[in-house]
């Protein structure tokens, strides 16, 4: 297997994820796109792995670390969706112009 | 070309590969959000699969577990908390798709480029053979130690900041434990 076809499944996957980061309106389904892209990351980082066979595993260790952070930033990132749907009675990103002068 | 089909493992990629293709358009071009959030756990499973496929036996599970076990229950409460659109007649995006598909596709073709330009002679070799349990373990508690006990940290964090943001204000509950 060539080291491309994972590499260009992985682009695929993070340009879809940077599409759907783009166009949603709902909180949450902004964060579902984030997902994707981190996703992606951790294919290519693996892919990268299997050409390389580093002594020390770096490239599933740090898709570890990924993942870790991915879920982390999920649970943020729904708790605050969740108090400023309590605030606001609204999670799409276009109505949160409170900050905008 | 045609030794490229020659090999099985191909065929197993082309295959996962149509199938995260599929489920990774469907996440963020379905109305429901439902829907989006079950058909990213199939794109996670199909690379899970491919993580199989290259030898990661280990961050595979770790994937199945963390993300399709754990995450997406935790998207399906946020968007049941948050009352997100289900219904099939809510807009759901906003009216600039162009760009954004604009966006979307210099960004493929800039990485496609770079990578095929930069890797395109590189080979997975060695495939089916996994990397042991054993030698993640050891990295985790020998080398990496420093970031591992960071990243724990991050967790904790985390942990506490979503308690802290997601509970109610219970009003005069400061002025009791002052007493």
């Amino acid at each position: 297997m060539s080291l491309v076809q994972f590499l260009v499944l992985g682009a695929f996957m993070f340009s879809l994820g940077v599409y759907g980061l783009l166009i949603r309106r709902n909180a949450v389904m902004v964060l579902l796109a984030i997902e994707l892209m981190l996703n992606a990351v951790n294919l290519n980082l693996i892919a990268f792995e299997a050409a390389l066979r580093t002594a020390f595993a770096g490239g599933q260790i740090f898709a570890i670390f990924v993942i870790t952070v991915a879920a982390a930033e999920v649970g943020i990132g729904l708790a605050i969706v969740l108090l400023i749907f309590r605030n606001r009675r609204s999670a799409n990103v276009d109505e949160l112009d409170v900050m905008r002068w | 070309m045609g030794g490229w089909f020659a090999e099985a493992t191909n065929w197993w990629f082309l295959l996962i590969a149509i199938f995260i293709a599929f489920a990774a358009l469907r996440v963020v071009t379905a109305t429901n959000v439902v829907h989006s959030a079950l058909f990213l756990v199939a794109a996670l499973a199909g690379t899970a699969g491919l993580f199989l496929l290259l030898g990661a036996q280990f961050v595979a599970w770790v994937l199945v577990l963390v993300y399709i076990g754990a995450v997406i229950v935790l998207f399906l409460f946020g968007i049941m908390i948050t009352r997100a659109p289900t219904g099939p007649k809510v807009e759901v995006d906003n009216p600039r798709k162009g760009l954004a598909a604009t966006a979307a596709v210099l960004t493929f073709a800039v990485m496609v480029y770079s990578s095929v330009s930069a890797f395109g002679h590189m080979e997975v070799t060695k495939v089916g053979t996994g990397t042991a349990t054993e030698l993640i373990g050891d990295q985790l508690m020998g080398r990496f130690v420093l970031p591992f006990e960071a990243v724990s940290f991050v967790l904790l964090a985390a942990l506490v900041g979503g308690v802290t943001l997601a509970r109610k204000d219970v009003p005069g509950e400061d002025v009791e434990e002052e007493q």
